[in-house]
This record gives structure tokens, C-alpha cells and sequence, in this order.
């Protein structure tokens, strides 16, 4: 089964109450972050604390991921280092808009992996902030074999734009499809970007749909009240689930008669309705509102 | 003819028999108009006064209540005073004490105050008296076992002192007010009803000295000796301010979600339920999940119980909840409304939580929510003294409601800080693992291995079960072996079970 | 090894603040301030004193205000304000 991204939760690499329990409230994935929102004066604090974390939290099954300075200030490539040798799941690069920059990063990775013999172990997430990112977003996609995922920053690309975030997210429109499109063609993860209002979870609502709606794996979350509402828009519905598990079933007995035709009710099956149903299961998998045995 | 004069020796005959005298006019009859008449009350004296004319001698008991909690001002106003007139060697019987209390530390010293009985303790009298203050140890009992204790007289109280928000001068006492001039309220008088029932003498303090007859009273006059009108009771902000406040604690949503889900599929979720919850961040956050449930389902409650919150009057005046029984409010407005609906009763600690009394509510509570300070593998609970040994806590209804109920779900933190939560033994032993039904955490929810159907369907529905074991070992891995306590040889505290037994003694703590 | 005053942490929940000195004497010198005393104390002051000595740190004096940190949390401050003391990075 592939991992589920529906949740990446934005924990800041400073606060030492915050990482070590921020899996309790079950993202799919927690994002340390060393970049903005650890000051200047703490990054080599807050990466030895992250460092220290990473070696230490048991997060059990949580995907862990670093968001890195850029490779062009004075902290980047420390922060790669410290990460790396702490055994990170994924390294989240900010504010990329080239393919090259994701290869001078995953130069830097494979120089720490061969010092200590794990080659090959960290993956790459690029964060698209900008409107350049946006053009070049299929060449980030493909720029390296360890891409995991694209993601979308809303607010400095808002900002690049020259507009700003709406309730609706008209303005996103474009960025958010170009990122969905990219990262399926390139076969990785499409993340959408944070919803930083916390006092209003109707909109919030509404943004996790229209971005579920636009084929987004997940998105980026600050506050593990945001989980909750993310995993319900996520979670099959009933007659969803319903409908995949027939197929499933199909598969399943396709696959004993060592058939390569899928039916059910006597009509064949297309592959696109496989791998949804499939996709439709894991996810109602991960919900918890089915279990293996009801397969 | 027969008259008066020639009855005479019959008179006088009968009431010899009677063993009785014969009467004998008064004086002139007042005439004074009503309203000023009772405001010469003989009730009606200076705190000074009402200490004399009780009768209160050195050794002896006397009690307070603690319903103004942090903003109790009458514990210290009428110890300061017993010492002012020299006594010496008196017990103290509260319902609980306060950081507030502190002064009492110098009493202690001094030999006014040494003894003392109360639910809990805290801050800096709590830290000394765990240090070793006092020669005696202090006695602590739940709120239900305080009830039972001064009812069947191991409680004896002589004078008991109770502050109350209103009263008139023949000594009808509200912890609300009706008038304009309200200073302090603290909602129900619960836990002062008993001692006012049995104790020898009574004395009456309030800031609000009212115009007979003020009732519906909490107490009534029958059992009030003295009426001492003082500046002020207590300083009602300290109970809580008046609007609900949401946690936004990620971590109290949590744990309240998960023990919001524990109600709703324990198997006692059904109309007609009864509940109590406590006041803690997650237990308030908790009454909102069940709320939205209840609507859901169309489920009401018939009764709720204990310490009554805004979220529970909410609910109350929304109709999911019939009616409430309050022993203690939580918040103004759970304080208001005592005043102002029949449907919420104000309970005294007997019919709250004794039991010897078969009638009391915690008997026919179906659930409650509790928190704690720790629980171990057995399921024991400590909310009493701190994980340095140092007493912080109280027992309150803990033991009680924790017996009594069909459903028991502590709320607990595996860990707060560095300080495990669940543990392999308690501290100190306050409500045993017998009466604990579910234990939820962050890291899981472990169930009374006594209560497999409660395991069953807590599974069923989807819910994180845990070994408690595995609970214990996860707090190990994380924040190391603690080292044990540097605990002393002197007894500074007899914790009592609610049924007047003995269940642990706390050590004095050597740091 | 040469240090000056330094300092790394906070005095939020779950964290430790370190000050690390230069010290006249031989040895380690550790104050530690701690609400876990009682049960912690030894282990923090064991924890500190080998991430200083894994950093070659032999003669300090050091002042910590815990706040109930983990161990993970109290090795990455003492070497924050270990490196701030010497100027010498952990990282290449």
C-alpha cells in the first residue's frame, strides 16, 4: 500500500513541547521546520534540536519530514547534514523554482548518505512558492528519482502574483492544477498549501474539498485541529466504499482464475476504476471506518 | 361559672404533673414596624461575639466550606480571630483548603490550628504540612465520606462557620443573592449543609445582610445561631469568570474527544442517562462532544451531577438535561442559575455523595468523567499528592463518584512535562483500581481488565484500546526511570477511604 | 578548550535553558534548577555533563533551568550553547 499524505502538520524546529508530542494527534506526516519560523539567531539551536528529536521520539509509523533553509544561506547545507544523520524520512526544500536546485540539493544529501553509508535513504519534497516554480513545476517533479511530492506555499506566491488569498481561492486556481498535473504526471504527491485562520473551520472546509475535488493527495496543516476536518473530506463515503469493495472483490477473483479481465455484474471493469477503488480503499483503510477483514 | 382565678390550683395542679410551669404575661410587645425590628435580631452580632457566645473552647472542632475556593476570605478572617482572643489547639474541619490559606501556616506554628481535617490541599500550606508542619496528620476524605463522617459523629463539629452570599438576620443564608447589592456568589452551599445540620452552633457569615424572610434559603434559619455581617465573604472572580471559555489545548481536545467517545459508546449512552464531569479543560471540551451527540441521537439525560458548569446550565435550559443537581457551581453562571431554576437543585454533600445514604445521586449516576494526578497499573488512582510527594491536589468527589457510577472514565495525560501519569504504583492511593473503569490517554485507552464488555464495545467503535502495562512502558521509554522519593518517616496525612476506613498514609517529603 | 559565556534554550514547558562559563577550576561545574529535581535531577546532570564531555568540554561552569525538557531536548541545548561558548560547529 502506498502512504497516505493527507496531513503534513507544520511543527516549529524551536519548540521542544510541540515535537515531541505532535504525533499524538495522528498527521500522516509532521514537518519540523528550520526555516521560517525558526529566527536567525536560533537556526543552529533549533537544528540541533530537531537533529537531537529525530535520533530520539519514537514517532512510530509518522512520516517525518525537515523543512531545510535554502541551499544559498548560510544554514542549508548544515541543515541537510544534521538531518540526514538523524535518519529523516524526507527533506521539504522551500521556495524552489528550478529542477537544478533540486539537484544541487540532492547532491548534497547523497555527499551526507555515503558518510555514513545509507545511500539512497532521504527523499525530496519541493515546496513551489512562486511563479517561476509554478512554470517549471513539471521539470521540479522530475528533477530527481527521490522527488516524493510538489507541494504549493500560497502566500509568497500570492505575494510574487501580486494579489492575495481569497476565501474561494480563485486566485489559486491555476498553481493548484498546474501542481496537481505536474506531480501525476511525474507520479509523486501533490500537497496544497496551509489555511492559517483557525477561528474559521466552514472555510476551511470548503478549501480541503475544493482541493480533494482538484485530485490533491493532501495538504499542509498548522494546528492539529485542522486534522480532524481533512481526514472526514477524505474519508470515502459509505456508498463509496461500498462500490470499491465489489471491485475488490472482482480483482480478487480475477486474479484466482488467473483472468486478466476485471467484471462486475458482467461488465468489464476499466483500469482507471481500479486504481480509484483501490485509492478509495486505502483511504477508508486509514480512516478506520473499515478494517482488513471486511475486504 | 368557672373562672381563671378559680382554676387556679388546677393550674397549678396540671403543670406540676406536667413537670412544666404556669404562665406568666410578658412584658410590653414590641411595636417597632418588622423591617427595622429584625435588624435587632439577637442572632445578629460581631464575629467576636457570636466565638463567645458559641461556647467554643480550646480542643475544640470547628468547620468551614470552601465553596468560594481560591476567593475564600472566611477561613482566614475567623482563624486570625481565634487567635486575636487566645485559643489554642483547635481542629480544623474544611471541606477543602486553598492556596488562599496559607496564613494558616503561622497558626499552625503558633498553636492555634493542630489539627486538621479537609478534602485536599494546596500551595504553600500544602507544601509545608507535606514537609511536616504539623504533629498531627492531617485527615483527608472525599466530599461524600466528609458528609457521612460529621453525620454519624466521627466528625464532631462544635461551631461550624460558614460564609455565605446572603443571609437574613435570623440567619436564612444563600450562597446567591437576590438583591442589588451582591458582592460575592458562589452558587450552591453543598458541602456547608451538613455541618450547619450538626454542628453544635452555628455562625452565619455574610457580606449581604438581607431583609427577612430570605428565601428560598440553602440554610435555613432553624439551624443558624449567629448572623456576623463582615465586609466581605470571598471574592467571587475566583471561582470563574462568566462566559464559557473553549480550551484551544490541542491536547485537552484530544483527550476530550476520546472520553467523549467513551461516553457515547460505553453502552450507558441511552435516554434517561445521568452524568457528571469535572472541570478541567478536557471535561469541559468533553460536555461539547456529548452535547452535539445527544442532539444527534436525540438522547437526553435525566440527571447531571456534581460540580455544575456553564456548559451543563447550557444544556440544562436547552432541555437535553432534566434537571441538575449541584453540590458545588462551578462559574457564575452555574451560580446564577441555581438562583434563578427550580430544576437545578442544590444538593448537600450527604445526598451528593454519602454513602451510608442510599438516596444520594452519585448511587444512581450512570457516568462520570475525573481526572487525576496519576494512575497505575492496577488502575489505582492518586489525585492527591504530587508525582515529588508533595500534596496538590484534593480528593473531592473522586472516590465517590468513581464507586458509585456504572461507567468511570479518568482523563489523564500520559504525561505532563517530564512527569509520568501513568505509573507502575501511585504515589499515594486515593480512589482504589476497583472503582476505575477507563483510563484514556493520548497514547491509547486502557480499560479495567474487570470490565471486558466496556473493552468490547469501546473496540467495536473503533477506539484506540491499550494494555495500561503498555501505557506504564511508554512513559518509561520516553522520559527515563524516575528516581524515587525522598520520603521521610513521619505521617503527615491519613487519606480515608468514603467509607470511613483507612486507605494510605502520606510520608513527609525530606527536600 | 577556550570559552566564553553562552547561552541556549528557553524557559518554556518541556524546555531547558543552559548558560555555560569559563571556569578557573578543572572539572564541571553544574547548577541545575529543575521542576523534576526530585526525580530527575542526577540524570539531567549526567545527561549535561556527557554531551559537554563528547564535545571535549572539560572545565565549565554551567547553570541550567529545566523546565521539565527530555533528554534529547537537554542534549541539543547543552550543545547549542556549547558551540555558541567555543565557536566550534558539530557540523562540517
Amino acid at each position: 500500500m502506498q502512504r497516505l499524505r493527507r496531513t503534513m502538520m507544520f511543527v516549529p524546529g524551536n519548540n521542544p513541547a510541540m515535537m515531541s508530542d505532535a504525533f499524538i494527534y495522528g498527521p500522516d506526516s509532521i514537518m519540523l521546520d528550520l526555516e521560517d519560523s525558526v529566527t536567525m539567531a536560533e537556526k543552529d539551536a533549533a537544528r540541533l534540536l530537531v537533529h537531537n528529536a529525530l535520533k530520539t521520539i519514537d514517532y512510530g509509523n509518522t512520516e517525518m519530514v525537515v523543512r531545510v533553509n535554502p541551499l544559498n544561506t548560510p544554514y542549508g547545507k548544515k541543515d541537510v547534514e544534521a538531518v540526514v544523520k538523524a535518519g529523516v524520512d524526507v527533506i521539504r526544500m522551500p521556495k524552489t523554482e528550478t529542477a537544478e536546485e533540486v539537484q544541487e540539493l540532492e547532491a548534497e544529501i547523497e555527499k551526507v548518505e555515503k558518510e555514513i553509508g545509507c545511500l539512497g535513504r532521504t527523499q525530496i519534497m519541493a515546496a513551489i512558492e512562486s511563479t517561476k516554480g509554478i512554470i517549471n513545476a513539471y521539470a521540479i517533479a522530475t528533477a530527481s528519482k527521490r522527488m516524493m511530492g510538489i507541494a504549493l506555499g500560497a502566500e509568497d506566491y500570492c505575494a510574487n502574483l501580486k494579489t492575495q488569498r481569497t476565501p474561494s481561492g480563485d486566485e489559486l486556481l491555476l498553481a493548484r492544477e498546474t501542481i496537481v498535473v505536474a506531480a501525476r504526471a511525474a507520479g509523486i504527491y501533490a500537497l496544497d498549501t496551509v489555511y492559517s485562520n483557525l477561528n474559521d473551520m466552514e472555510t476551511f472546509r470548503k478549501e480541503v474539498e475544493l482541493i480533494k475535488r482538484l485530485g490533491f493527495d493532501g495538504k499542509s496543516i498548522i494546528n492539529p485541529r485542522q486534522i480532524e476536518i481533512i481526514n472526514e473530506v477524505f474519508t470515502p463515503t459509505e456508498k463509496e466504499i461500498e462500490k470499491a469493495k465489489t471491485i475488490v472483490a472482482a480483482i480478487k477473483e480475477a486474479a484466482a482464475k488467473g483472468s486478466g479481465v476485471i467484471a462486475v455484474n458482467g461488465k468489464m471493469v476499466d483500469k482507471p476504476v481500479v486504481t480509484r477503488a483501490e485509492h478509495t480503499i486505502e483511504l477508508a483503510l486509514a480512516a478506520g471506518v473499515i478494517t482488513k477483514e471486511d475486504l | 361559672m368557672s373562672t381563671l382565678k378559680e382554676r387556679a390550683s388546677l393550674i397549678e395542679a396540671e403543670a406540676s404533673k406536667m413537670g412544666t410551669r404556669i404562665y406568666k404575661e410578658g412584658e410590653k410587645k414590641a411595636t417597632t414596624f418588622r423591617r427595622d425590628y429584625q435588624k435587632e435580631s439577637a442572632k445578629l452580632v460581631s464575629l467576636e461575639e457570636a466565638i463567645k457566645q458559641s461556647g467554643l473552647k480550646d480542643g475544640m472542632t470547628i468547620s468551614f466550606h470552601h465553596h468560594f475556593r481560591g476567593g475564600d476570605k472566611v477561613v482566614n478572617m475567623v482563624v486570625d480571630k481565634l487567635a486575636q482572643m487566645g485559643f489554642k489547639n483547635l481542629r480544623l474541619a474544611a471541606s477543602s483548603l486553598q492556596d488562599v490559606h496559607e496564613p494558616l501556616i503561622e497558626h499552625i506554628k503558633n498553636g492555634v490550628i493542630t489539627s486538621i481535617s479537609t478534602s485536599g490541599l494546596r500551595g504553600k500550606l500544602a507544601d509545608a504540612i507535606s514537609r511536616g508542619l504539623m504533629k498531627e496528620p492531617v485527615v483527608f476524605r472525599s466530599h461524600g465520606g466528609r458528609g457521612s463522617a460529621i453525620v454519624n459523629g466521627e466528625e464532631h463539629i462544635n461551631v461550624a462557620f460558614i460564609g455565605a452570599s446572603s443571609s437574613d438576620p435570623l440567619g436564612n443564608a444563600c450562597g446567591f443573592s437576590r438583591s442589588e447589592n451582591a458582592k460575592s456568589i458562589c452558587g450552591s452551599l453543598g458541602y456547608a449543609i451538613p455541618d450547619a445540620q450538626n454542628a453544635d452552633k452555628v455562625v452565619i457569615l455574610t457580606d449581604d445582610l438581607v431583609a427577612y424572610p430570605n428565601t428560598p434559603a440553602s440554610i435555613s434559619e432553624s439551624y443558624v445561631d449567629f448572623v456576623v455581617e463582615v465586609e466581605s465573604v470571598g471574592d467571587s472572580s475566583k471561582i470563574a469568570s462568566g462566559a464559557i471559555r473553549d480550551t484551544k489545548n490541542p491536547r485537552d481536545i484530544l483527550l476530550a474527544k476520546q472520553a467523549a467517545k467513551v461516553i457515547i459508546n460505553g453502552g450507558y449512552f441511552k435516554d434517561g442517562f445521568s452524568i457528571q464531569t469535572g472541570s478541567g479543560g478536557a471535561s469541559l471540551a468533553a460536555v461539547k462532544y456529548i452535547r452535539e451527540s445527544m442532539i444527534e441521537k436525540g438522547i437526553k439525560a435525566s440527571y447531571a451531577l456534581g460540580g455544575i458548569t456553564a456548559h451543563m446550565v447550557k444544556m440544562f435550559e436547552e432541555g437535553l438535561i432534566e434537571k441538575l443537581i449541584d453540590v458545588q457551581s462551578f462559574d457564575k453562571v452555574a451560580a446564577e442559575s441555581i438562583r434563578d431554576h427550580e430544576m437545578h437543585k442544590e444538593a448537600s454533600a450527604n445526598e451528593y455523595a454519602s454513602a451510608d445514604e442510599k438516596g444520594s445521586a452519585t448511587h444512581y449516576l450512570d457516568m462520570v468523567i475525573l481526572s487525576a494526578l496519576e494512575v497505575d497499573v492496577n488502575f489505582n488512582v492518586n489525585v492527591l499528592v504530587g508525582s515529588d510527594g508533595i500534596i496538590r491536589g484534593a480528593i473531592g468527589g473522586h472516590q465517590d463518584t468513581a464507586e458509585d457510577s456504572a461507567l468511570s472514565i479518568i482523563v489523564c495525560p500520559l504525561l505532563r512535562g517530564r512527569i509520568p501519569c501513568v505509573v507502575d504504583e501511585v504515589t499515594t492511593l486515593i480512589t482504589p483500581g476497583s472503582s476505575v473503569d477507563v483510563i484514556v490517554t493520548e497514547y491509547g485507552i486502557a480499560v479495567n481488565p474487570r470490565r471486558p464488555e466496556i473493552a468490547e464495545r469501546l473496540k467495536a467503535a473503533g477506539l484506540n484500546i491499550v494494555d495500561i502495562h503498555d501505557l506504564a512502558a511508554k512513559a518509561k521509554s520516553i522520559i527515563g526511570n524516575p528516581a524515587p522519593l525522598p520520603f521521610g518517616d513521619k505521617v503527615v496525612g491519613v487519606v480515608m477511604n468514603r467509607d470511613g476506613s483507612v486507605l494510605d498514609v502520606i510520608k513527609n517529603i525530606n527536600a | 578548550m577556550e570559552i566564553k559565556q553562552a547561552f541556549a534554550g528557553t524557559l518554556e514547558s518541556g524546555d531547558i535553558m543552559v548558560k555555560i562559563e569559563p571556569s578557573q577550576k578543572e572539572g564541571l561545574e553544574i547548577n541545575l534548577e529543575s521542576t523534576v529535581a526530585y526525580q530527575f535531577g542526577e540524570q539531567i546532570k549526567s545527561v549535561i555533563e556527557e554531551t559537554l564531555k563528547g564535545l571535549d568540554i572539560n572545565s565549565a561552569v554551567v547553570t541550567a533551568t529545566d523546565k521539565g525538557a527530555l533528554d534529547c531536548t537537554i542534549r541539543a541545548r547543552v550543545t547549542a550553547a556549547a558551540v555558541r561558548a567555543t565557536g566550534k560547529d558539530v557540523w562540517a
